[in-house]
């Protein structure tokens, strides 16, 4: 006679560490911290590189400076760089009954990053790990490292709170199950024929999470010379259209290529209020606008 | 995660858990049909992959902490980067007047990295305090770890 041991759905018992209800705990810590956001703004891209820190910084800034209250996130958890560039300095986090008080940025921002928590600028993102199998938790870890930086962390209410996700569209694969809800996507790339297949992968990947709003944000696309004041294409003058069409998405920025960008955002001075008038912070604030 | 006794077809109750400290972990549980015991062993892989889940085998036996698993997680954090993990917090009572240290005790904790030593410390005296232990022992921290499941705690 062979013996049948009852499966797993047809115990009814849910067994009593209840893993099920732990997760569903986490789920809804999240849920109700989110539940206090105007709108949920990623700003992702299919491959690092692009600027899209920068993007995210710029837009959280932008939106502070119209009189939001504003979060930003960084996701990027081992490539953590939002604080610095929001001029969150790294001093003792409060730890309250509600969670961890996040960082004050300029403008006002909420800041929470990784970059927070290290021991110094140069300390790697390093996990106290077993000997072997880091490829079998490593991935899980991040991602309840990025459950933790957003539930965990008292933002209150917010009108905004801006995500900066890790570079690869498997990453947004993985906050888009993460996540109860996310409001806008902006996937930002430089306008070249080599993120064509990227661009749309990840435009694929948004689509099938059911992401209401999604758009193309082309960084770098153009560079004014400040002698004659021409401006020069620096990828396929129409790079940026091409991309849209084939993903299928709407341009929602063209920002131009300026050193300032970069140098100010890097030093914890986003573009957008270092130099408002430029070309670029035009650009991102105007992106921002979409998100208020 | 179910275990099922075959000869009662009842599921097994979590009976007890224990943390050796070198990153595996035990777990007993006993059928309430016929008490008979088994004990779930993870290798330290294992234990760390259902750790970096945010769950614990057995149940939750405090509530989670603030960022509990990039705390007890990050090797590299900075030892003042929470203002209750600041070193100079770690002489004073977690619970002023109700919890003393022991000297043993307080030479473990020192020994706790410093960028989660606040709420290590915190949970050992919410322990003490709710078990009506006045003083903190190193035999206390253990049973407290294994009661607690604070994994590398």
């Amino acid at each position: 006679m062979t013996r049948r041991v009852r499966s797993y759905h047809e115990v009814a018992d849910p067994g009593a560490e209840d893993i099920l209800a732990q997760v569903g705990d986490q789920g809804r810590r999240l849920a109700e911290r989110l539940a206090q956001v105007g709108r949920v703004v990623a700003v992702g891209s299919g491959k690092g590189g692009v600027g899209k820190s920068a993007v995210a910084a710029n837009v959280a800034a932008a939106l502070a400076a119209r009189g939001l209250r504003v979060g930003a996130a960084d996701g990027d958890i081992h490539g953590p760089s939002l604080a610095r560039m929001l001029g969150a300095e790294r001093r003792p986090l409060a730890v309250g009954a509600d969670g961890i008080e996040p960082a004050a940025g300029v403008a006002g921002v909420f800041v929470m990053s990784m970059d927070l928590l290290l021991e110094s600028d140069d300390a790697p993102v390093r996990w106290r790990e077993p000997a072997m199998g880091g490829f079998v938790w490593q991935s899980t870890l991040e991602t309840g490292a990025l459950r933790e930086l957003l539930a965990d962390v008292a933002w209150g209410p917010l009108d905004v709170l801006v995500v900066d996700l890790p570079p690869g569209s498997d990453k947004l694969e993985r906050i888009t199950g993460l996540l109860p809800r996310l409001d806008a996507l902006a996937l930002v790339t430089t306008p070249s024929e080599a993120a064509r297949s990227v661009v749309a992968r990840s435009a694929r990947a948004a689509r099938e999470a059911g992401i209401a709003e999604v758009g193309l944000v082309a960084n770098m696309t153009a560079w004014r010379c400040p002698s004659c004041n021409a401006e020069h294409a620096l990828y396929d003058a129409d790079g940026a259209r091409a991309l849209a069409e084939s993903a299928g998405l709407p341009i929602w920025a063209e920002i131009p290529f300026d050193p300032r960008l970069a140098a100010e955002t890097d030093a914890g001075r986003p573009v957008v209020l270092a130099e408002p008038a430029s070309a670029a912070a035009r650009a991102l604030i105007a992106l921002a606008g979409r998100f208020a | 995660m179910k275990f099922l006794c075959v000869p009662c077809d009842q599921v097994m109750a979590f009976a007890e858990r224990e943390l050796p400290g070198d990153g595996t972990l035990t777990a007993v549980f006993t059928c309430p049909g016929c008490g008979r015991e088994m004990a779930l062993l993870t290798n330290p892989m294992e234990t760390r992959l259902v750790s970096g889940l945010g769950i614990e085998i057995g149940g939750r036996t405090v509530p989670a902490q603030p960022m509990e698993l990039v705390r007890s997680s990050l090797a590299t954090g900075g030892g003042a980067a929470f203002a209750d993990a600041a070193p100079e917090t770690a002489d004073r009572p977690a619970t002023p007047g109700t919890v003393a240290w022991s000297d043993d005790a307080r030479e473990r904790l020192a020994n706790v990295p410093a960028f989660v030593r606040g709420m290590v410390k915190r949970i050992y005296g919410e322990y003490a305090v709710e078990r009506g232990i006045a003083e903190i022992t190193p035999q206390v921290m253990d049973q407290a770890r294994t009661d607690l499941g604070l994994e590398g705690m």
